[in-house]
């Protein structure tokens, strides 16, 4: 988290400086005081006024010379350090997530190809069955007709032979016929007669 | 070191001057408390400037311990003030590096503890009081002067009140230089006590008490652990304490 530097640090100097150098003048007065009234008995350091002044003086350059150069070089660095960071850890998140989309995108248009080609293919296996259904069944049809034609003509050939067989079978009767009555009668009758007799016994029955 | 045959615990706190200046017949040598003061400034900057100036995404680790140190006081001041109490950063860190960086390297043997100087915490204390007071009054006027008087307490109460909230924000910079003081001067002390034991002990001559000589310098040990312990801790508490002070000047009103 990055921390900016405000307007009161400018006062606060001022502050710093001022409070130092009373301090410094009063502890060094306190110094004089202390040396004037005795000088012999070695006081315990850190309460020595002695040295009040020297510490003040030093601390104050000390610690100005830190807090400048924390102020103004140190922490501003280490902030734009670190927003820098988080920028760049969120552009790469962004990123990421933005390959993800695509890579789902991607992953579903490959679905959807895939249905499409599953489908595609469906129907062209459907159209192949039924082409070859309709070439079998006109093939069917055709040996079917072939085969009833030649029937047909079975049968006719069988009708004319069987009438053919019958106009003999009537010839050979009346012959038969006129042959039994000359046998018979010792008179032969005309072929007409035999005809007409033969066809009456075969209407008959 | 050795003071009339003994070992001298407030030795360690003396100051010599190692550069004398006088100028308009103040003292202001270049002792070694100043020294040490540059030795911290000069740490701390190590850390903060040099660490930092590989500006590294992935931080190296003196980089990593300089963002430690600011995640770790942005983390405590936005804790007691809020995001508005950030405005102070840089001085509650320059205080905290200061203390912490005092306080620690004041444990390297032959060194300089500069905040073993009442002086020294009393200063730093007196400049968290006086900028409170200050931005304080510069930004909230007289209405500053409301953290002296706690709302809902009955009127005949209210001077007694008043008075006592007084004396307790005016005892604040004594209690905040003293505990900083108190806890160094005290840990050093007891340190320079148990070594000299043991130095003591096996100069006597006596058998006996070269077997028992071990003893304190095990608690010289375990108390330097403590000591580092309450190095860290009481830079955390100068500046936390630094933190609630500021948030009276930023938001006045109990």
């Amino acid at each position: 988290m990055p921390v900016r530097s405000s307007g009161f640090a400018r006062q606060g100097w001022l502050l710093a400086v001022g409070s130092f150098a009373t301090l410094v003048a009063g502890a060094a007065q306190a110094a004089e005081q202390k040396h004037g009234l005795s000088g012999e008995k070695a006081s315990f350091p850190p309460f020595d006024p002695a040295h009040f002044a020297s510490n003040l003086f030093w601390l104050a350059i000390t610690f100005a010379a830190l807090y400048w150069l924390m102020s103004k070089v140190a922490l501003p660095r280490l902030g734009s350090i670190m927003e820098e960071r988080a920028e760049t850890i969120g552009r790469d998140l962004d990123q990421a997530t933005e390959m993800q989309a695509k890579a789902e995108d991607m992953a579903q248009a490959y679905e959807k190809a895939l249905a499409e080609a599953r489908k595609n293919a469906q129907g062209i296996a459907q159209a192949a069955r039924e082409t070859g259904a309709k070439a079998s069944d006109a093939q069917r049809h055709a040996t079917e007709a072939e085969l009833a034609a030649k029937m047909a003509q079975a049968e006719a050939t069988i009708a004319t032979t069987k009438t053919k067989a019958m106009g003999n079978v009537r010839d050979l009767g009346s012959d038969i016929a006129a042959a039994i009555v000359t046998k018979l009668t010792g008179q032969a009758p005309s072929a007409s007669e035999a005809s007409a007799a033969v066809d009456q016994a075969l209407t008959r029955g | 070191m050795a003071a009339g045959g003994g070992i001298d615990p407030i030795h360690q706190f003396h100051i010599a001057p190692i550069v004398e200046l006088k100028p308009f017949g103040i003292d202001l040598s270049f002792t070694n408390t100043s020294l040490w003061m540059v030795i911290v400034l000069a740490v701390v900057s190590a850390i903060m400037i040099y660490g930092s100036s590989q500006r590294s995404v992935v931080p190296g680790r003196l980089q990593s311990l300089a963002e430690m140190a600011y995640e770790f006081v942005a983390a405590t001041m936005t804790g007691v003030m809020g995001k508005e109490g950030l405005k102070f950063f840089p001085f509650v860190f320059s205080l905290f590096m200061f203390v912490l960086a005092s306080n620690l390297l004041g444990l390297l043997p032959g060194s300089f503890t500069v905040t073993s100087q009442i002086i020294v915490t009393a200063a730093l204390a007196l400049l968290v009081i006086s900028i409170v007071v200050i931005y304080g009054i510069v930004k909230h006027g007289t209405h500053f002067f409301g953290l002296f008087v706690p709302s809902g307490v009955p009127g005949w109460l209210l001077p007694f009140m008043v008075l006592i909230e007084a004396v307790s924000f005016l005892s604040r910079p004594v209690s905040l230089s003293l505990r900083l003081f108190g806890n160094m001067l005290a840990g050093h002390i007891a340190l320079k006590v148990f070594g000299g034991f043991v130095v003591v002990l096996l100069g006597s001559g006596a058998v006996f008490n070269y077997a028992i000589a071990p003893l304190p310098l095990l608690l010289a040990v375990a108390l330097t652990a403590l000591e580092v312990l309450v190095a860290v801790l009481q830079a955390y508490v100068f500046a936390i304490l630094t933190c609630v002070y500021l948030n009276d000047a930023l938001h006045p009103g109990h």
